[in-house]
């Protein structure tokens, strides 16, 4: 190594005062480096402030025209410019719990599977073809579900559902035909489809944090793998599941291209599943091009709004949950 | 019948009942990778790549709307992760306990889940009112605010697992906090921020809500940020939903691309992310 300070000449004084300097300089940059990032982190926030005031702003003629009745009218009449949400809401709540119902159990399977019955090398490879369920596009969902599941179901499954509940007063008006295969039914389907991801990796993650303790003492009192999942497992991460499951249904109420494709798009508030109906946010995508910026668009814009509403509850609600059982976990 | 064997019957039941739970999401899975394939497969030629939409029964191809995918996807990254990276920085390095930090971390994570039209709504709003026009660089704007919430939440996971005694190690030489992060902490968890950047990307690549109402569409190409531009997905949006056949085969031939595309991204930040967590 050269020894600088040796072959540094004896008069030069000037490198004494360098020290003072570069560490004011690292200083300052110290100090913008931290500003920089906590202005980003501030940014986040203004983020959300920002998305919240601009649908509030554009959404606010629609409520003056119409109060909070737009809520609960069910009335959609662009021709003559009156519009109500109610159609929208209740599609959107119904597909998004048809999706639930179905989803539920089997991500919750798939998840058991993988943490309890799963050869170990198998693990990794299934667990993240499921995953790869939530990284295909939606779009690519509604194509999909447009050009083949559309058909399939219509043809068997909901013919099938309608012979099965015909004779069962109560069910035979939720199940009522004709089927039309674009409806609420085919939408609800295919959002379990996409949300049964999250549901899976959650519910994995949370499995996890079960103490291999507790699980190894009931096995060894003699509990069958379903006891064992039902009498330790579940009870010890109930919360995050349903956390899981919140995260699961903020994602279905939201989903927009998938849901457009196969719902039909009918202002209709039909009794049966199997008509076609709408949701916000099929809504929204198919009709905002049309709209012209009067109030049909502020009435598009307050749709939006209710749906941020409704999904902000929801995922705040989740990530609650979450937050509880890492807390346990530690 | 005697206690043990009701018990293993019902255990039997049950796990069958799992195995089934996973092969009913394998195959969807499976079904719809050989739907694309076998329907998108037969539309894929050179031609695809190198001529623009036209209108049907002209043979058209992708071009345009592969090339502002691109242009989007690429500008929409850029601006997002500067941003995304730097707001991590602060949850992981700064601010870690502080009630700031508290209240980032949770509207961020409520923005990743938040439903990607809601943010078309919101661009449309403070960018394409205002300049009177749908543009590629709302679109672009748009996707960035999604890639956000998405860099956020990796850089501050990985900046975690970055092992504190080698930031104390390094303050103890005298390097001041700033290049404590930068040099040492950044340069540990590379491999887990540059995963966070690709799930980003792989995530706008195949969002279509967004675009509805800022990029819009356009039938030429165009590299001009201040008009409407093409995308894939809404290409494939418009062409599924239209009746000619050679329309809905461009649709999937799209759909095949861009799924490879997203799917290629995703795999390799995952196997990226565990071989980082593994060493």
């Amino acid at each position: 190594m050269v020894d600088y300070a040796a072959s540094r000449p004896a008069d030069a004084p000037a490198t004494l005062f360098d020290r003072s300097k570069a560490l004011a300089r690292f200083q300052s940059g110290d100090d913008l480096f931290r500003l920089l990032t906590l202005a980003a982190a501030v940014l986040v926030l203004l983020l959300l402030g920002g998305v919240i005031g601009s649908l509030v702003w554009g959404a606010a003629p629609a409520f003056k025209a119409f109060g909070l009745g737009f809520i609960t009218s069910t009335e959609w009449d662009p021709a003559n410019d009156v519009y109500g949400a109610a159609t929208a809401i209740v599609g959107t709540l119904v597909t998004s719990l048809i999706a639930l119902v179905i989803a539920i159990p089997i991500g919750l399977g798939i998840a058991i599977f993988l943490s309890e019955l799963c050869p170990p090398r198998l693990r990794q490879p299934i667990g993240i073809a499921v995953e790869l369920l939530a990284g295909i596009p939606s779009i690519i969902y509604g194509i999909w579900g447009f050009f083949i599941l559309k058909p399939l179901l219509q043809a068997y499954v909901e013919p099938a559902i309608i012979a099965v509940t015909g004779p069962i007063p109560g069910l035979n008006v939720i199940f009522a035909g004709p089927a039309y295969g674009t409806d609420i039914f085919t939408a609800g389907f295919i959002l379990a489809i996409m949300v049964l991801p999250y549901i899976t990796s959650i519910s994995r993650d949370v499995f996890a944090t079960v103490p291999p303790m507790l699980k190894e003492s009931a096995y060894g009192l003699g509990f069958t793998t379903r006891e064992v999942v039902s009498n330790v497992i579940i009870p010890y991460t109930r919360v995050g599941i349903l956390g899981g499951v919140m995260l699961a249904l903020g994602r279905a109420l939201g989903e927009t291209m998938a849901v457009t494709f196969v719902i039909g798009n009918a202002h209709n508030l039909a009794t049966s599943l199997f008509a076609p109906g709408t949701s916000i946010s099929a809504t929204i995508a198919s009709e905002f091009a049309e709209a012209d910026r009067g109030l049909y668009t502020s009435s598009l814009i307050a749709l939006g709004l209710l749906l941020f509403g409704i999904t902000f509850v929801i995922l705040a609600l989740a990530r609650f949950m979450l937050m509880r059982i890492e807390k346990k976990a530690r | 019948m005697d206690l043990l064997a009701a018990r293993r019957a019902k255990n039997a039941v049950y796990v069958a009942l799992c195995y089934a739970a996973s092969a009913f999401g394998l195959i969807f899975l499976a079904w719809i990778l050989i739907v694309l394939i076998s329907k998108g497969l037969a539309g894929i030629s050179p031609t695809l790549f190198t001529t623009r939409t036209l209108s049907p029964g002209s043979g058209g191809g992708l071009y345009n709307a592969i090339l502002g995918s691109i242009i989007m996807t690429v500008l929409g990254t850029v601006i997002g992760t500067p941003i995304g990276i730097g707001a991590g920085t602060y949850l992981a390095e700064y601010g870690a306990g502080s009630r700031l930090a508290f209240v980032v971390r949770f509207i961020n994570d409520i923005l990743l889940s938040a439903p990607s039209i809601v943010v078309g709504l919101f661009v449309y709003q403070i960018v394409v009112v205002p300049m009177g026009h749908f543009s590629g660089m709302a679109g672009a704007f748009a996707l960035a605010i999604i890639v956000i919430p998405v860099v956020v939440r990796t850089t501050e996971d990985m900046l975690r697992l970055v092992p504190t005694p080698l930031r104390e190690a390094s303050a103890a030489l005298g390097m001041p906090k700033a290049m404590v992060v930068q040099r040492i902490a950044y340069k540990a968890a590379r491999a887990g921020l540059t995963t966070g950047v690709l799930l980003a990307v792989s995530r706008i690549s195949g969002e279509t809500a967004p675009l509805l109402f800022t990029a819009l569409n356009n039938s030429y190409t165009s590299f001009n940020l201040n008009a409407q531009m093409a995308s894939l997905p809404y290409v494939i949006y418009q062409y599924a939903g239209s009746a000619y056949s050679d329309w809905q085969q461009l649709a999937w031939s799209g759909a095949l691309i861009i799924t490879l595309a997203v799917l290629t991204l995703s795999i390799s930040a995952r196997t990226l992310g565990t071989s980082r967590t593994k060493r």
